[in-house]
């Protein structure tokens, strides 16, 4: 029941975007190749899956998503079990963590394009930027907030290094280790595009270039659904990762 | 003598002021005893626990366990704490495992004895549920049949049953009462609960906050049966409450 609740949100809320768009439309005064209507880009999201590009193109891109979100996850994370247990050596290289972090990843993105080229190398770059500091800080904020008592009990059990790590300050972070990664998941996709649109030559960041570049304004905007729809799905996979991960945990409220 | 603490001092620095936790305090403990360490907040019993246990280092003067000074917390001492101290993502009969997968004991013998001392706390048949969904009581059991599994030759229980309700917490005496006798361990419990200090205490160590320092220990002549109702009872408990009165009376000696 709440499932179909829920379900009804979602076309609802899905109709009334669609019907703005369509009213949009209507009102304005722009050539219909330039501001298409729904049913034009809809036709243009068929005419891709039908010449098997999207796919093609989602290929590409979920590929060089993996490579760059995933080696940026556990490169943060082993970091950050290493750093939060040494806050007097954290404390010298959070001042220089603090200074790159605001920087836009797509700042590095001519840098990234001089020293590797166009390809698959500076999307994934990219996007291990844009996951790193996010899972990082929270991986050493999460070390840092563990519990005194599991320590001491480790302690009193004689469980050493590299169990310790393992056993207890791994699971006793894990719940704000999986905040953060969760938070990266986001923040990893919106990057891939920016990636792609300027290193790339392929994949969906790229096809919006494309399309914008043979005036096919249908595609472009039927693209970016694709890219919208995509973050979602993978936002319910790790939300669905993670709640099975939590009730192993044993916090199966 | 098997626990030996002499002469032991422990200063703090807390906002700048100093604070004597402990003050030249001398302890001697048997084997097989059950000492109660009495006394407010603030008299250094935890300070004194500690010391003991290994997790913290005397100012000065000597804590020696079996001959040998303690530096370090150890698997043949045990500590039960106040809040635990259970691992949330292990299943009870897990956590009750750990400290044998230290010892390296093979994994089929590591659940024959944990669910051995799972039964013995009585919660067999609670293996496979987690620890958030025991009461506190069960909880505690559970880090009881833990700390009992490592087989250790000393527990230290600081202040254990302290966030439980009366009726568990007078359950849970009973349980680690007879524990004690059928497994032999010597045991040091923190509390500040004058009854259940002389409901489970061979010997009461009375201690008194600033400085913290031992005012006196109180033998228990009651046997191995207690009752809370008894007079032989009620005779212990008071005298202790008369130890603890006379704390007013010095202070108004001094005063004067």
């Amino acid at each position: 029941m709440k499932r179909l609740l829920s379900l009804k949100n979602v076309v609802i809320s899905v109709a009334i975007l669609i019907l703005i768009w369509q009213l949009l439309f209507y009102v304005s005064s722009y050539d219909k190749a330039l501001f298409p209507s729904p049913k034009m880009a809809f036709d243009a999201l068929v005419e891709m899956i039908v010449s098997g590009k999207l796919f093609e193109n989602i290929k590409t891109s979920m590929y060089r998503f993996a490579a760059g979100y995933f080696s940026s996850v556990i490169v943060a994370v082993i970091l950050g079990l290493i750093l939060g247990r040494l806050p007097k050596v954290f404390q010298y290289i959070d001042p220089a963590v603090q200074l790159l972090r605001p920087i836009s990843p797509t700042a590095w993105m001519p840098f990234i394009v001089l020293l590797f080229g166009i390809g698959d190398v500076p999307a994934i770059v990219i996007i291990f930027i844009a996951a790193f500091f996010p899972v990082l800080l929270s991986t050493v904020a999460a070390v840092g907030n563990i519990d005194p008592i599991y320590l001491k009990v480790s302690k009193n059990f004689g469980i050493k290094q590299p169990s310790l790590t393992w056993k207890v300050i791994l699971p006793a972070a894990f719940p704000q280790i999986a905040n953060g990664i969760h938070l990266a998941l986001g923040t990893a996709w919106i990057f891939l595009v920016a990636g792609e649109m300027v290193g790339a030559q392929s994949g969906l960041g790229y096809q919006i270039i494309d399309a914008r570049n043979n005036i096919r304004a249908d595609i472009l905007l039927a693209t970016i659904l694709v890219i919208g729809l995509i973050g979602i799905l993978l936002d319910g996979a790790l939300k669905l990762i993670e709640k099975a991960i939590l009730r192993s945990w044993g916090g199966a409220e | 003598m098997y626990i030996e603490v002499k002469d032991a001092c422990k200063d703090f620095v807390q906002d700048g002021k100093r604070f004597t936790a402990l003050d030249h305090v001398s302890l001697d403990i048997e084997k097989g005893e059950f000492i109660c360490l009495l006394g407010p907040s603030g008299c250094g019993k935890s300070t004194l626990l500690n010391a003991l246990a290994g997790f913290e280092k005397v100012s000065s003067g000597t804590v020696r366990i079996g001959g040998k000074e303690v530096t370090e917390p150890s698997l043949s001492n045990i500590t039960i704490f106040q809040k635990y101290g259970l691992l949330p993502w292990r299943t009870v009969l897990k956590n009750v495992e750990l400290g044998l997968e230290s010892k390296r004991v093979p994994k089929e013998k590591r659940a024959e004895i944990s669910k051995k001392y799972l039964e013995l706390v009585g919660l067999s048949g609670y293996e496979k549920r987690y620890p958030k969904q025991l009461s506190g009581g069960q909880q505690q059991r559970v880090a009881i049949a833990r700390g009992l599994a490592v087989d250790p030759d000393i527990i230290f229980m600081d202040e254990p049953f302290g966030a439980l309700d009366a009726i568990t917490r007078m359950k849970l005496q009973e349980d680690i009462l007879r524990i004690s006798r059928e497994e032999k361990k010597t045991i040091i419990f923190v509390t500040h609960d004058i009854e259940e200090a002389v409901f489970l205490a061979d010997r009461i160590v009375v201690m008194m906050a600033d400085p913290g320092r031992i005012k006196s220990i109180v033998k228990v002549p009651l046997g191995a049966h207690r009752d809370r109702t008894s007079d032989d009872f009620l005779y212990v408990r008071d005298k202790i409450f008369e130890l603890f009165n006379m704390k007013t009376e010095g202070f108004i000696e001094y005063y004067i």
